[in-house]
């Protein structure tokens, strides 16, 4: 990987910029996501998150496992707002 | 045992501005200790919004000079990427003819205390946000001041500025326990013990069950809320549309992403966080109707957080009446992040005994005691 290789199709987010949120001071994947926008987009991570975490348990210097991945949020993908207000009495 | 002039619970918006003013005005020893990460909490889960349209006094003052301190709050805190802030204005729609009522006169009140706020006609609401249906809608009141900001961005911004001047924080560290013994309190945490004069419970929906470990009583309560986020898409709602009829707020992010939430007045109190499937569907049947163009827009998350309701729906800023040196600034029922420029300086001076930029009386625990509460009624 160099500087332009991108992390975060979604959101746009390369090496270099994981690097600067790594630089200030961000330790976790939660704060990466937050600050830097990396996995908030449509694919909600599922590429981006598991090379951060990578990334970041080298930058931490500790294993990978003990990495600790942001929370998955529903919906499990996109759903238009249309689809979900025409949604009919079924599950609750 | 680390020895700190004062210690904040919680690192959100508030603690963070609190640990900054305390700090420029001459308490550089402080520490901030925050259970997760910085704005893990309330703030980092909001809807980002701030707004001056109040219907009482305190938050109308409140709102007023802190939306003027954000405007300038990144030269101030040398944050030089910006904190995102858009001023889209707030729509506040009003469905029946009580709420234009109420509206009109929260318009008059504002207007009053100098806000720029004024009532306009379906039609004007119609110019300003051309996507909304106004079918329904009696009127709507407008202050084009009202808008955006980053949380994130915001609460790192005091943060590193604190910092600067001397103030630490504590990510990963929870309060396990708070000892008094005459002036000094010991605060107990998952990894270093504290010694301080002065301890700040700035901790959101667990700010009653901090000021418990001293013994005191908060009327302060947590309720879920929940909210969601969209896709991102080019620039189309300007303002943030607000309706107290349907308990909804939605509006569109610099980012493009829109951003919506509904309160639910059946929600019982507690610290649950879980996102619900009622919710998006209720969510996404009121916000289609009132903005049809975004049936097409799709959700890519949804999630929740916690009010600090109190019993006016205005926060408490007070020093405990039974332990002296404890300070609570909690109670924020939703609009902690938009006032947190000014709650944060209210504090410090409040805690240095410095002059006060606002009459403190209508922020104190006692006003409870009295019966009389002006409620804040425009709250989603």
């Amino acid at each position: 990987m160099d500087k332009d290789s991108i992390l975060c199709r979604c959101e746009d987010i390369d090496l270099a910029g994981m690097k600067e949120l790594l630089a200030a001071g961000a330790r976790t994947l939660d704060e990466i996501k937050r600050l830097g926008r990396l996995g908030m987009g449509p694919c909600q991570g599922r590429t981006c998150l598991p090379l951060a975490a990578r990334l970041l348990a080298e930058h931490l210097g500790c294993p990978l496992e003990e990495i600790e991945l942001p929370a998955a949020r529903p919906p499990f993908e996109p759903i238009p707002l249309g689809a979900l207000a025409g949604e009919v009495d079924t599950v609750d | 045992m680390i020895n700190k002039d004062a210690v904040i619970i919680g690192g959100g918006i508030t603690g963070c501005s609190t640990a900054y003013h305390l700090a420029r005005l001459g308490l550089k020893n402080v520490a901030v200790v925050e259970r997760g990460h910085l704005t893990s909490g309330a703030t980092g889960r909001c809807g980002a919004g701030f707004r001056h349209q109040w219907s009482t006094e305190a938050n109308c003052l409140l709102a007023k000079h802190a939306i003027a301190r954000l405007m300038t709050l990144a030269d101030e805190l040398d944050f030089p990427g910006g904190l995102e802030i858009k001023l889209g204005g707030y729509l506040i729609l009003a469905a029946t003819a009580d709420l234009a009522v109420q509206l009109r006169e929260n318009v008059a009140l504002q207007n009053r205390l100098g806000i720029d706020s004024r009532w306009v006609s379906p039609e004007e609401a119609r110019e300003i946000a051309p996507l909304l249906n106004t079918r329904g809608i009696v009127g709507a009141a407008f202050c084009a001041r009202d808008g955006h900001a980053n949380p994130f961005l915001t609460t790192l911004a005091y943060a590193r500025a604190a910092e600067r001047l001397g103030g630490e924080i504590y990510p990963h560290t929870v309060v396990r326990d708070i000892k008094v013994a005459g002036r000094l309190k010991t605060v107990s945490t998952s990894r270093e013990t504290f010694q301080t004069p002065v301890v700040v419970d700035a901790a959101g929906g667990e700010a009653a069950s901090i000021t418990a470990m001293v013994g005191a009583g908060l009327p302060v309560y947590p309720y879920r809320h929940q909210i969601l986020v969209t896709e991102p898409l080019e620039a189309a709602l300007t303002p943030m549309i607000l309706s107290f009829h349907h308990h909804l707020y939605c509006q569109q992010t610099p980012h493009g992403s829109f951003i919506m939430g509904l309160g639910d007045p059946n929600e019982p109190p507690g610290l649950n966080i879980n996102p619900g499937w009622r919710f998006l569907r209720e969510m996404a049947q009121k916000v289609t109707s009132l903005l049809p163009a975004l049936a097409q827009v799709h959700v890519v998350r949804q999630w929740a957080g916690l009010y600090d309701m109190s019993p006016d729906s205005q926060p408490v800023l007070d020093e405990l009446p039974q332990v002296e040196g404890f300070y609570v600034a909690a109670g924020f029922s939703g609009h902690g992040f938009m006032i947190a420029p000014l709650t944060g300086e209210l504090m410090a001076q409040l805690i240095l005994g410095c002059p006060s930029t606002l009459p403190m009386d209508m922020f104190r625990l006692s006003r409870f005691a009295g019966g009389h509460l002006q409620l804040e009624a425009s709250v989603v």
